[in-house]
């Protein structure tokens, strides 16, 4: 019989851990809560959550539908909590590439498409180079995005950590 | 006694002797000795032109052990405890003892050496295949396995040859490392839940569109701390694990890394990453984030198996950057 219950987050329900200082300061670990991120930031607002060099952790609020983005290169996305689908275009224009990150890919950008992929919690999903994809959300669910920094990332370090 | 046949695969493992007694055999690693008795490994060097020894219980050693060979040695340091460990320079190793101690190094008693990768790893390997007894995991929590302790008694050779697994771009995809559909659930985390996501292809497309249920994936994990990779964005990687009891080295990076708390909590020791004195006790829970500075030493403790994300940069001139000062240690100011 099992006797354990696994404490996943959500945007409703998390809670935010603490340091302990003992020297230095608190904020060389920029730390912050994924879901307290994304319940105070705008829908698929990109807010950098972990960055190392150009490389960047991205918390995004989905709810209603997104943009159309697309990328010079894979990025990854995971729902933290509720129940999202991301639709994905073949793109018939190749991608800007010297530009790293995800960015726009216009209103309704041209390319065949390649059909979509519903995650919930805890599900993950890669978005290929060479496609494009936007997300919809009934109700507001938290993402993770694995990325670069781009156009399109918000950085307020000193909004979300603590200090 | 020196006639012990070495039956390991490297002819660079040297064998002092094997104890009568408790039958486990000595290893000689340059001017290291390791041996290790019914409760404790020792670890003896020279420093000051006289022998210095230090002790660990030999279950603390062995799950060091097996994490730093499983690891090929990481990134930066591995430290065993607040006295030995390994600093990786990625084709070279340095097996040190009270480097990194502030009170021993002070007093000039420690002792390092540098060895080519293969011989201390064939040396830690064989270890780990003379002193892992049968029935005793190196890699699981202490509730799921049984005891370290005792003379020797068989050997666990499937327990220890498990490695990180290696993913191109995701586990799942066609040609990559394989989901877990064949691993048992762990115990602690039999309520997460197993549906994987709906993917739908238009013709033609095929295969080209991916997903999986990473917590699914995680919850058959059959390995504790043990960081593998289930995204790859160039050099940056996804590297979640499960964690339960207490992460059996305390990892000095030579890079800044970065923990996201997937489930449950984990409480992290954080200290100078050069003498061990405290900084801080880091608390993380569900939805958690943050960055481990590229000047300290971490060891997390978590009491129910949870789950973590170990996110890496794998780009390979960053030591010598965060080593010259060229990078700061802390990834933002603000």
């Amino acid at each position: 019989m099992n006797t354990y219950t696994t404490k996943f987050g959500s945007l409703d329900n998390f809670e935010k851990g603490s340091i302990q200082l003992i020297q230095g300061k608190a904020s060389h670990y920029v730390f912050s809560n994924v879901f307290e991120v994304a319940s105070q930031a705008a829908p698929y607002d990109k807010t950098v959550v972990g960055i190392n060099q150009k490389y960047v952790i991205e918390s995004i609020r989905a709810e209603g539908t997104s943009a159309w983005f697309t990328c010079s290169h894979d990025e990854f996305v995971v729902s933290m909590d509720s129940e999202v689908r991301v639709e994905f275009l073949k793109l018939e224009q190749a991608i800007d590439t010297s530009i790293e990150g995800s960015q726009l890919a216009g209103e309704q950008p041209d390319g065949k498409p390649m059909g979509y992929v519903v995650l919930k919690q805890g599900h993950q999903a890669i978005l290929p180079v060479g496609t494009a994809y936007r997300f919809s959300s009934q109700k507001p669910a938290t993402l993770i995005m694995h990325t670069i920094k781009g156009p399109l990332s918000i950085e307020k370090w000193s909004d979300i950590c603590l200090k | 006694m020196n006639s012990v046949k070495n039956t390991f695969a490297s002819e660079q493992v040297e064998i002092v002797a094997k104890d009568d007694l408790t039958g486990y055999i000595t290893f000689k690693l340059g001017n290291f000795i390791f041996s290790r008795d019914e409760y404790f490994a020792k670890v003896t060097w020279t420093a000051k032109g006289s022998e210095h020894s230090h002790l660990m219980s030999a279950d603390a050693f062995l799950r060091a052990v097996m994490r730093d060979v499983a690891w090929g040695f990481f990134y930066g340091w591995v430290n065993f405890d607040h006295v030995i460990g390994t600093q990786n320079h990625y084709g070279s190793v340095d097996m040190y003892a009270g480097t990194f101690n502030g009170v021993l190094s002070a007093a000039g008693v420690d002792y390092v050496e540098n060895f080519e990768t293969p011989k201390i790893m064939a040396t830690f390997k064989a270890i780990l295949h003379d002193w892992v007894n049968e029935g005793f995991d190196p890699f699981a929590a202490p509730e799921e396995t049984g005891s370290a302790f005792g003379r020797k008694n068989g050997e666990n050779i499937e327990a220890i040859d498990r490695y990180r697994i290696a993913t191109k771009r995701m586990p799942g995809m066609e040609g990559d490392s394989p989901l877990r559909e064949d691993l048992p659930v762990n115990r602690q985390f039999l309520d997460v839940p197993q549906d994987e996501p709906l993917v739908h292809c238009e013709p033609g497309f095929e295969g080209q569109l991916s997903a999986f249920n990473l917590f699914k994936y995680m919850s058959r994990s059959d390995v504790t701390w043990n960081p593998s990779v289930t995204s790859v964005c160039k050099a940056s990687l996804f590297c979640p694990t499960t964690e339960e009891y207490i992460l059996p080295i305390f990892h000095g990076n030579d890079r800044v890394e970065w923990f996201m708390q997937i489930s449950d909590e984990i409480t992290w020791d954080i200290a100078d990453k050069n003498d061990g004195s405290p900084f801080a006790r880091i608390i993380m829970k569900a939805g958690d984030i943050c960055a481990m500075p590229a000047d300290i030493r971490h060891q997390g403790y978590s009491t129910k198996r949870s789950m973590l994300l170990v996110w890496e940069n794998a780009t390979p001139d960053l030591p010598e950057k965060y080593a010259s000062g060229e990078l700061p240690p802390y990834p933002v100011s603000f």
